[in-house]
């Protein structure tokens, strides 16, 4: 495909020579550059304001664990440990549950079966985030607390990290939310990873007698592991910077939580709940200090996943 | 061929004379039980979801909601204000987005060398997975700022930040699908290059081209966070005021699920209603046509 | 597929007109109605601040707690006067206090007083005037369902509880403190934990409470009082609303919101032992007790504190003024002169709507202050509303 691009590339480069063509030609490349030039100017932005935070409290911006507007001063270490708690939560549920339902749907169902199941969770995705945030604070927190997390609480709440009592808001309904959010990413792309592999080595393993399951695991999944690994990395990037349906589950306390029931705060929702109201200086500074820190944290987390999902699937393997 | 091996795993086991042990029979069903388990139950999230939208919101949703504004306690309110902003804002983010998104994506696929394609690709995968808070920030300090104003058009912009990337890699996709015989047979007419693009390559990926816009609007029309900070929401119905706050329906849902009044949770409800019917519908009708071919 | 789209596009274009058609009126554009409405003589007698004619738009964000009775305020006087449409964020008094400051709003809201920093933070050579338009109560929500299944609907409490409460320190229902209050429920108390909501945003309402709570508490002497401050316990929602609304979602949960929050999202609030001991609960009669008492302590430059645990039997002890900030000279004449008829409006015909929906009017005394202080509005030099 690259080449017969290449090829025809090469044909429209000849013709143009001519004036609308180069017209066309620059006009299309400006507006590909402008994206790459937004991308550029949101990450010096966001260096550039965070400057005056950053230089007044340097590494204990993200070491400090009080976050206090009225004495000014700003330690980031509530919010990141807000975000990445609730996307592990999300990415411990999702990650068996989505490679599961991906492996059932790439090798084990019928084509019946797969289409509608597919789309199913493809719509999930489709969900808008408010829409996510409305059901949790109205639906899913208020049955967690009296299903899930009393059931915890019960049986686990001597361990510090699963102490009660389950209010149904916080961490962890935040990362059950996140786990619905991120499934049909882990989904999608694992089952893409998967149907990549080449069948002969599902031949050969089945030549030696394994049988399916067997075939899956020890043939399929270890030839698409870095692929697999890169949609849990995806997932958890997607999972980090989601802002409405966390903030309205999450409880917005901006410190650092002791259990999985405690509320926490995350970046996002951080900037979001409070920058409209910031005062201009340092407190702004500080907010866009905390954006630049979750811009840095997605942007790795994406190229990292992207490069190993493109050793397995190829470079169209990411939707 | 693979698939009738894949069908019958014992055939293999067969062939070779060995027998499949019990302990490996019962992890293999069980497992491939458990599996077919999570990947139906990852059916249940969506089903929840509607369900308790549908139940919730349909009570809420009248002429009323659509065409008053918001009210008082919400006695003879609506989300009038909602509606309409989204209704403004979404299709001019779509006029900003889609030809940017098409043309950049003409010129990926098209006329930029590869090394250029591929940093612009990239920078657009990475765009994609940027949150969508940040592009507010963005925006803010771009048409906010220095205005002074939250408006409308800032709110616009901000979606159409975050559909260019989509349309760009959607369009991108269906570029490449357009044989090239096409092009070299339009070439060889004489056709310039430009109307080469213009009238045979995207003619022919029109229906992807459409696909990727449709997908892109549905999601622009469920973003929250951006507006935040540019469009900020108002209570009154602003039409054609882009200099002005507006607000959308995301906006309304957010601000009315924690109002400590029944009538306007209600009403956030049918919003969300709404919203969701819309956003599933365009995403059904697209994705209709394409995952046949994907699957299978 | 063009033919489709273009359809689909003149459908969407023909619907926003006929929504923006069937709106109520308050849209920002629409045909020109012009000229004022007939009146009751109190707004347009000529020693009045008039409207001005023509389309005004103007534009205000601040405090939550007075969010409800602005929306009925903005509602009447557009009914009055429809060439004047008023958008009214309520984004907390920090904001509101941040958005005159940046001059993003044509007026701010706001129950806590500019601080001087906040002052020294204007713009160079302006002047905010503070224009008390209404009291209001802060009192104490909660939701809890008793032993026996039935909702608690009573509850007295008194400031060292409170602050306990607030502090984290008491934190299941049936705590004996809570239960020594209460000999009549003290049997239904459950052992449900208490779950804290306090406010995410700068607010008055904070400014209020933590005030109270600075006052009778000497352990929260340590938080301090103020518009924010770091929460010992607790779970932060965006305004008053967010704050009613999240009580209203769960067993078991305890916040604080301006009065008529309680009453529109039917909470129960608590009956607080005010400075002559007696259990008394919100209400305008009580803030009004409040007020008068305050009065000849209400200081000239208009920014009065929080009214907290004032003398008399009926007194409610934690009662706030509100404040509207405007710039006292008017960049545009046009929104000044429609600003200061809103204002006027809201120091007259406005105070009769407050009882009714649980604020209290203004003092007679403070009116007067306060219709006087809108005769130093100016614009171009000259006053809008000339003495």
């Amino acid at each position: 495909m690259t080449t017969a691009t290449a090829t025809a590339a090469a044909r429209f480069g000849q013709a143009a020579s001519r004036v609308p063509d180069l017209v066309f030609r620059s006009g299309s490349g400006i507006l590909a550059w402008v994206t790459v030039a937004i991308l550029g100017l949101l990450a010096a932005l966001l260096v550039a304001n965070s400057g005056e935070v950053l230089g007044k409290f340097g590494i204990t911006f993200l070491t400090g664990t009080t976050w206090d507007p009225i004495a000014g001063i700003y330690g980031a270490l509530p919010f990141i440990v807000g975000t990445i708690a609730s996307s592990v939560i999300a990415i411990v549920l999702a990650t068996p549950i989505g490679l599961l339902t991906a492996i059932f749907l790439a090798e084990l169902a019928p084509r019946r079966v797969a289409i509608p199941l597919t789309f199913t969770i493809e719509l999930l995705a489709a969900i808008p985030s408010v829409v996510f945030g409305l059901w949790g604070v109205f639906v899913l927190g208020p049955f967690l607390s009296k299903t899930v997390e009393a059931w915890i609480v019960g049986t686990l709440g001597w361990i510090p990290i699963f102490a009660g009592p389950p209010f149904g808001v916080g961490l962890f309904t935040a990362g059950v939310i996140l786990t619905l959010m991120i499934l049909p990413t882990i989904v999608a792309i694992s089952r893409d990873v998967i149907t990549a592999v080449p069948d002969s080595q599902r031949e050969a393993m089945l030549a030696l007698g394994a049988t399916r399951w067997e075939m899956i695991t020890k043939a399929v999944l270890p030839y698409a592991r870095s692929g697999i690994i890169g949609a849990v990395i995806l997932g958890l990037g997607r999972a980090l910077g989601e802002t409405m349906a966390v903030t309205m589950v999450i409880g917005n306390r901006p410190q650092i939580p002791q259990s999985i029931f405690d509320s926490s705060q995350t970046i996002a929702s951080q900037i979001a709940t409070t920058f409209n109201e910031a005062s201009i200086g340092l407190q702004t500074s500080a907010l866009i200090g905390l954006g630049l820190v979750l811009l840095v944290i997605t942007m790795t987390l994406n190229v990292i996943a992207r490069l190993l999902v493109w050793r397995v699937a190829g470079p169209q393997g990411t939707s | 061929m693979a698939g009738a091996l894949i069908a019958q795993p014992s055939m293999a086991a067969r062939l070779t004379g060995a027998r499949v042990g019990r302990r490996r029979t019962v992890v293999d069903r069980s497992m491939r039980t458990i599996a077919m388990g999570a990947a139906f139950l990852c059916a249940v999230p969506l089903a929840a979801v509607l369900f308790f939208v549908a139940a919730n919101g349909l009570s809420a949703l009248s002429l009323d909601l659509i065409t008053k504004p918001p009210r008082a306690l919400g006695i003879g309110g609506g989300a009038a204000n909602a509606v309409v902003g989204t209704l403004q804002m979404v299709p001019l983010a779509a006029l900003i987005a889609v030809p940017v998104g098409v043309l950049a994506a003409v010129y990926i696929a098209e006329f930029a060398n590869s090394r250029s394609a591929r940093v612009i690709r990239f920078c657009a995968d990475v765009m994609v997975g940027v949150p969508s808070i940040l592009i507010g920030i963005f925006v803010f300090t771009f048409l906010v700022l220095p205005f002074k104003q939250f408006n409308g058009f800032a709110g616009s912009v901000a979606l159409a930040v975050i559909m260019i990337p989509i349309v760009m890699r959607t369009t991108e996709e269906s570029l490449h699908l357009v044989p090239n015989s096409l092009r070299e047979a339009s070439l060889a007419l004489g056709v310039p290059a430009w109307r080469t693009v213009l009238s045979v390559v995207l003619r022919t990926g029109l229906p992807g081209i459409l696909t990727g816009s449709m997908l892109a609007i549905a999601r622009a029309m469920g973003e929250t966070a951006p507006l935040l900070f540019t469009a900020l929401g108002s209570r009154l119905v602003n039409v054609g005021d882009f200099g002005r706050p507006m607000d959308a329906l995301p906006l309304f849902i957010y601000v009315n699920a924690r109002q400590p009044v029944d009538a306007l949770n209600q009403q956030a409800w049918g919003a969300a209603f709404l919203l969701l019917l819309i956003v599933l519908i365009i995403n059904v009708a697209v994705r209709a046509r394409s995952w046949g071919r994907r699957i299978g | 597929m063009i033919n489709r789209a273009s359809r689909l596009a003149s459908l969407a274009f023909g619907a926003i007109v006929v929504i923006a058609g069937c709106a109520s009126p308050g849209a920002t554009t629409g045909p020109t109605t012009g000229g004022q409405g007939s009146q009751p003589p109190a707004s347009t007698g000529p020693s009045t601040p008039q409207v001005p004619s023509g389309n005004v738009s103007l534009s205000g964000a601040g405090a939550t707690f007075p969010a409800l009775l602005y929306q009925v305020w903005i509602e009447k006087f557009g009914e009055a006067h429809s060439n004047v449409t008023i958008d009214y964020q309520a984004i907390g008094s920090g904001g509101g206090i941040k958005a005159i400051t940046q001059q993003t709003v044509d007026f701010g809201a706001s129950d806590a007083a500019m601080k001087d920093e906040e002052i020294a933070a204007l713009p160079a050579g302006t002047k905010i005037l503070h224009v008390p338009t209404a009291l209001g109560a802060v009192v104490v929500i909660f939701n809890l369902a008793g032993v026996d299944k039935t909702v608690i609907k009573n509850l007295n409490l008194d400031g060292d509880t409170i602050a306990g409460i607030f502090l984290g320190r008491i934190t299941a229902w049936n705590d004996p403190a809570i239960a020594a209050l209460n000999a009549d429920v003290a049997g239904n108390l459950p052992a449900t934990p208490i779950k804290v909501i306090h406010r995410s945003d700068g607010s008055g309402t904070t400014n209020a409470f933590t005030t109270y709570l600075a006052t009778v508490s000497s352990e929260w002497k340590a938080v301090g009082a103020g518009k924010e401050v770091n929460w010992p316990t607790g779970d932060g929602a965006p305004g008053n609303d967010g704050v009613s609304g999240g009580v209203k979602t769960a067993d078991g949960r305890i916040g604080y919101v301006e009065l008529q929050y309680a009453v529109v999202s039917g909470l129960a609030s608590a009956a607080i032992k005010n400075a002559n001991g007696k259990f008394v609960s919100g209400s305008s009669a009580g803030v009004t007790a409040a007020a008068e008492g305050a009065v000849a302590a209400f200081p000239d430059d208009f920014r009065a504190a929080p009214i907290i645990n004032g003398p008399g039997d009926d007194t409610y002890p934690i009662a706030a003024y509100t404040y509207l900030l405007v710039y006292q000279d008017q960049t545009d004449a046009t929104k000044g002169q429609a600003l200061t008829a809103y204002l006027y409006w809201a120091l007259t015909d406005g105070q009769s709507e407050e009882k009714a929906i649980g604020y209290a009017p203004l003092p007679a005394p403070i009116q007067e202050k306060a219709l006087e202080e809108l005769h130093q509005i100016t614009t171009g030099g000259s006053a809008i509303w000339p003495m």
